[in-house]
C-alpha cells in the first residue's frame, strides 16, 4: 500500500514538472517581464528606467534559466526560473505583483471558498441522487422521459442566468437574504445560503442525469436480473442492489473534486462578493496580476493531481475487487 | 468588395469539411445505419431543424463586404471603411436605428424621462421613441397596431409555409403523389418525423415573419444603454455563440485526431509521451488554463497592436484566438477517447488482413482505422458544442472571452448585470440574450443526445 502511494506520488512529478514548465513559458517567454512591466505601467510615456525599477522590485531583471555573472550554484538559483517556479513546489508562492504575500492570501481567503463549496457539494450530491433514483424507479415511463427532458432543459440554462436570477429574485424582490457580501463565524450563513441554493440548483441538471446514467448501467447487469427472477421487490433491488454498487462510481467521482473545493468556484463567488479563492483568481485576472495567476494554475494541478490520486486510494477500499498492481 | 475574415475563412472551410464527409458517408452504405437511426429521432430531427436556422443566421454573417459609397466617373468604386455582412444588409434598418437610451420591449415612449421645454413650461415626461411606433400618430393606438400586424404578419407566414410544404410535396413525390406525400406528412407515416419538422419550421418561419413585421416599426425586443436594437444585438450574437462551438472542435480535431490514433496504434514511446502531454494538460483546471493564455494573449496584442490596427480585424483575431485556446485545452478529453477506441480497433480482423495483405501503415491508418473511430468524434463534437456556447457567456463575464466590442450574449448578459440592479429594472437585454443562447444550447444538448444513441454502440440496452 505504502509502495503504491509512493510509487504514484512519484508518478505525479514529472507531471507537475510539465505544468510548471508550461506555465513559466507562458508567462515569461511568451511576453517578456519588460512587456508586464510596461502595460502595469501603463502602456505610453513609460521610461526604461521605470520598467527597471519595477522589474528591480520584484526580481524580475534577472537571466530566465541561467545565470552566468553568478558565483558557484547561484548560477541556477538566482534566476527567475528558480525563484518563481521552482519554489512553488514547496508552496512558497512569493509575492504578488501588486506586492501582497500570496500563500497568506490563500491561507486565508480558502475557508470562505469551503464554506461554500462543501455544502454544495454535499446537498447536490443528495438531491441529484434522490432525483436520479426516482427517474430509475420510473425507468422507460413518461416520468422517466420527461425528468430526462427537465435535466435537459436544466443544463441548458446558462450558469449565469441562475445567478442572476436567483439574486434577484430571492435577494432583491424576496428580500430574504442579503444579495452579496461576507460575515465572519455564524452571521456567515445568511451569505452563504443563496450561493450554495444557486449552486445546487445548477448543477441538478447534469448531475442526476449522470447519476441516472451510472444506475442505469449498474441496472442492467446480470446480478440485477438474478434477484427479479428470485422474486425480490424493485424497491428492494433499487435500494438493496444497485445503490450500493452504483455508490462506487459515484463516491470515486467526488473524491476527484474533493481536494479542488479549496479553490472555490470563480463565477459565483465574484458574484455574490464572498471574498474566497475563486474570487481571488478573478480578481487577479482583472487586475492582470500574473504572479497571482501563476500560483493559482501551479495550486489547482497540484490539488487536481492529488483528486486523481485520493481516487486510486479510494477505490481499494470501496471495491475489494480493485486490486494493486 | 467581398472581405473575407479569418474566421469566415475557417467557417467555410468547416462547411467544405462537414459536406466532404456527406459525400464520402453517401458513398459508403455502412457509414449509413447510424445516420438513419438518428433521422428517425423525433427530438434529434426538431433539435436539427432549429439549429439549421441559427446556421443560416450565422452563415449570412459571416459573408462579409465592404458596400460601395459612390461611383467615380472613371468607373471605379469608392468602397466604404466598414465591413459589413449580407445578414446587415438583410435585415437592414435594424442595426441603424439608434434611440437616445433604453426602451422597453414593442415601447413608443423612452423607459426614463427627460425634460422637454413645450412653451416655455418644461415638463418631466417619457418622450416619444425617434423610431419605434415612428408611423403612428397617436401613441394610444400602438397595442391594437402591434396586435393587428403580429396577426396579419402571422397569418402570411403560416399560408407561405403551407405553399412551401405544398411545393415541396410536389417537386419530389411528382404530381401524381403529391396529394398521397401530403397525406403521409399529416399523418405522420414518414419514416423520417417530417411531420414534427414541418410543424417547427412552421412555428419558426412565422414568428419570423411577425417579429420581421414588427421589427419595421418597433423595437421588438427594445433597445439597450446606448440605444441599440436589442434582437438585432441577440442575433449578430448567434454568429459568435456558433463559430465559438464550431472554430474550436476544428481547430481541436486534427491535434486529437493525429494524436489519439497514433498513441492508440504506435504504443511504445510514442504512447508514452502523447499519454504524459494531455495528462499535464489535463491537471490545469480549464478555466484558470485559458485565463492564463488569454492574459497573454492580451498583452501580446496590446504590445503589437499595429499589427491588428482595424477593429473588425481585431475582434475576429480575437475570437479566432479564442476559440484556439479553447481548443489547446479541450482536446484531451477527445484525444483519451480516440486512444481508447483505437486500442480497440486495432486488434479487429479487418486490420489483420489488411497488414497481412501489406497495405502502408499510413493506409491503414487512414482507411481502416480512422473511419471506424469517427463515431467518436461526431459524438464528442455534439456534446462539446453546447458547452463551449455556454463557455464563451461565462468567459465574457470574467472578460476574458470575446472582445468587447463583438456582439455575443456573454457580453450581453455582462452589461446586462448592472442593469438588474438599477431601479427601475432593465429586463430585456437579459432575457433576449438567455432566450437566444437557451434555444441554441438546449437544441444542441438534444441533438447530442441523439447523436449519442445513434452511434455509441453501448447504448443500445438504454432503454429511453
Amino acid at each position: 500500500m505504502i509502495a503504491y502511494i509512493v510509487r504514484r506520488v512519484l508518478y505525479a512529478l514529472p507531471i507537475l514538472v510539465g505544468v510548471n514548465v508550461l506555465t513559466f513559458s507562458l508567462f515569461f517567454i511568451v511576453n517578456s517581464p519588460d512587456d508586464v512591466a510596461r502595460m502595469h505601467l501603463g502602456h505610453r510615456h513609460v521610461t526604461q528606467e521605470q520598467v527597471d525599477l519595477w522589474k528591480r522590485d520584484r526580481g524580475y531583471d534577472r537571466p530566465l534559466f541561467y545565470n552566468a555573472g553568478a558565483p558557484g550554484l547561484s548560477r541556477l538559483s538566482d534566476t527567475i526560473f528558480f525563484d518563481e517556479s521552482l519554489s512553488l513546489f514547496v508552496f512558497d508562492f512569493g509575492r504578488s505583483d501588486s506586492g501582497r504575500d500570496i500563500g497568506q492570501d490563500i491561507r486565508q481567503r480558502m475557508w470562505p471558498s469551503l464554506a461554500i463549496a462543501v455544502p454544495t457539494l454535499l446537498l447536490g450530491v443528495l438531491i441529484n441522487i434522490t432525483f436520479a433514483l426516482i427517474m430509475v424507479f420510473f425507468r422507460a415511463t413518461y416520468v422517466d422521459f420527461w425528468s430526462v427532458m427537465f435535466c435537459i432543459v436544466l443544463m441548458s440554462v446558462s450558469g449565469l442566468f441562475y445567478i442572476i436570477g436567483g439574486q434577484y429574485l430571492v435577494g432583491k424582490l424576496l428580500k430574504l437574504v442579503p444579495i452579496s457580501g461576507y460575515g465572519g463565524g455564524w452571521s456567515a450563513i445568511k451569505f452563504v445560503l443563496l450561493p450554495v441554493l444557486i449552486g445546487v440548483v445548477s448543477g441538478i441538471g447534469a448531475g442526476s442525469r449522470w447519476y441516472r446514467t451510472i444506475f442505469l448501467e449498474e441496472a442492467s447487469k446480470d446480478y440485477v436480473r438474478t434477484a427479479r427472477a428470485k422474486g425480490v421487490g424493485e424497491f428492494a433491488i433499487l435500494f438493496r442492489h444497485i445503490l450500493p454498487n452504483a455508490l462506487i462510481p459515484i463516491l470515486t467521482g467526488i473524491v476527484v473534486i474533493l481536494p479542488l473545493l479549496f479553490m472555490g468556484s470563480l463565477i459565483i463567488e465574484s458574484f455574490f462578493g464572498i471574498p474566497g479563492l475563486g474570487s481571488y483568481t478573478i480578481d487577479a485576472i482583472a487586475r492582470e496580476d500574473f504572479a497571482i495567476v501563476r500560483s493559482m494554475v501551479f495550486l489547482g494541478s497540484v490539488l487536481y493531481i492529488a483528486g486523481l490520486l485520493l481516487t486510486d486510494i479510494s477505490y481499494t477500499f470501496v471495491d475489494p475487487r480493485v486490486r494493486l498492481s | 468588395m467581398p472581405v473575407v475574415l479569418l474566421t469566415d475563412a475557417f467557417f467555410f472551410a468547416l462547411i467544405a469539411l462537414t459536406a466532404f464527409y456527406a459525400f464520402y458517408v453517401a458513398r459508403r452504405p455502412h457509414l449509413q445505419t447510424a445516420w438513419r437511426k438518428l433521422a428517425r429521432d423525433r427530438s434529434a430531427m426538431v433539435s436539427l431543424t432549429v439549429i439549421a436556422f441559427y446556421f443560416a443566421v450565422a452563415l449570412l454573417d459571416s459573408i462579409h463586404f465592404r458596400p460601395v459609397l459612390e461611383t467615380s466617373e472613371s468607373g471605379e468604386a469608392v468602397y466604404s471603411n466598414e465591413v459589413v455582412s449580407l445578414f446587415d444588409r438583410l435585415v437592414s434598418p435594424l442595426g441603424e436605428r439608434f434611440e437616445k437610451t433604453y426602451s422597453e420591449p414593442l415601447a413608443v415612449h423612452a423607459y426614463v424621462k427627460e425634460t422637454v421645454e413645450e412653451g416655455g413650461v418644461r415638463h418631466r415626461v417619457y418622450p416619444r421613441l425617434e423610431h419605434g411606433g415612428a408611423g403612428l400618430g397617436d401613441a394610444r393606438r400602438a397595442a391594437a397596431d402591434i396586435g393587428w400586424r403580429a396577426a396579419a404578419w402571422g397569418l402570411a407566414g403560416l399560408l407561405s409555409c403551407a405553399g412551401l410544404l405544398l411545393l415541396l410535396c410536389l417537386a419530389l413525390a411528382g404530381p401524381g403523389r403529391a396529394l398521397r406525400a401530403l397525406r403521409a406528412v399529416v399523418c405522420n407515416t414518414t419514416g423520417p418525423p417530417l411531420r414534427a419538422v414541418a410543424i417547427t419550421v412552421t412555428l419558426i418561419v412565422v414568428a419570423i415573419f411577425v417579429v420581421a413585421g414588427l421589427s419595421h416599426d418597433y423595437h421588438v425586443f427594445g433597445t439597450d444603454k446606448i440605444g441599440e436594437d436589442v434582437l438585432y444585438q441577440a442575433l449578430k450574437s448567434v454568429r459568435t455563440g456558433f463559430l465559438i462551438g464550431t472554430l474550436t472542435t476544428l481547430i481541436m480535431l486534427p491535434f486529437a485526431l493525429v494524436l489519439g490514433v497514433c498513441a492508440g496504434y504506435f504504443l511504445g514511446w510514442v504512447d508514452d509521451v502523447i499519454q504524459y502531454l494531455y495528462t499535464t494538460l489535463n491537471s490545469i483546471p480549464g478555466v484558470l488554463l485559458v485565463a492564463a493564455m488569454v492574459l497573454m494573449l492580451q498583452l501580446y496584442m496590446d504590445q503589437h497592436s499595429e499589427q491588428f490596427n482595424d477593429l473588425v480585424t481585431r475582434a475576429d483575431m480575437r475570437l479566432l484566438f479564442l476559440c484556439a485556446i479553447l481548443g489547446i485545452t479541450s482536446w484531451t478529453g477527445l484525444c483519451r477517447l480516440l486512444r481508447a477506441e483505437t486500442l480497440k480497433v486495432k486488434e479487429m480482423d479487418y486490420i489483420d488482413a489488411a497488414r497481412a495483405l501489406g497495405v502502408a501503415r499510413p493506409l491503414i491508418l487512414l482507411r481502416h482505422v480512422l473511419p471506424n473511430v469517427m463515431h467518436i468524434v461526431i459524438i464528442t463534437v455534439a456534446l462539446d458544442f453546447s458547452g463551449l456556447v455556454l463557455a464563451e457567456a461565462v468567459l465574457s463575464y470574467i472578460d476574458i472571452g470575446v472582445d468587447p466590442t463583438m456582439h455575443s450574449w456573454g457580453n450581453m448578459i455582462n452589461s446586462a448585470r448592472l442593469e438588474m440592479a438599477r431601479e427601475p429594472v432593465v429586463w430585456w437585454p437579459l432575457l433576449a440574450a438567455m432566450v437566444f443562447l437557451f434555444g441554441l444550447v438546449l437544441c444542441a444538448n438534444l441533438l447530442a443526445d441523439g447523436v449519442r444513441n445513434a452511434f455509441d454502440p453501448r447504448s443500445e440496452w438504454n432503454p429511453s
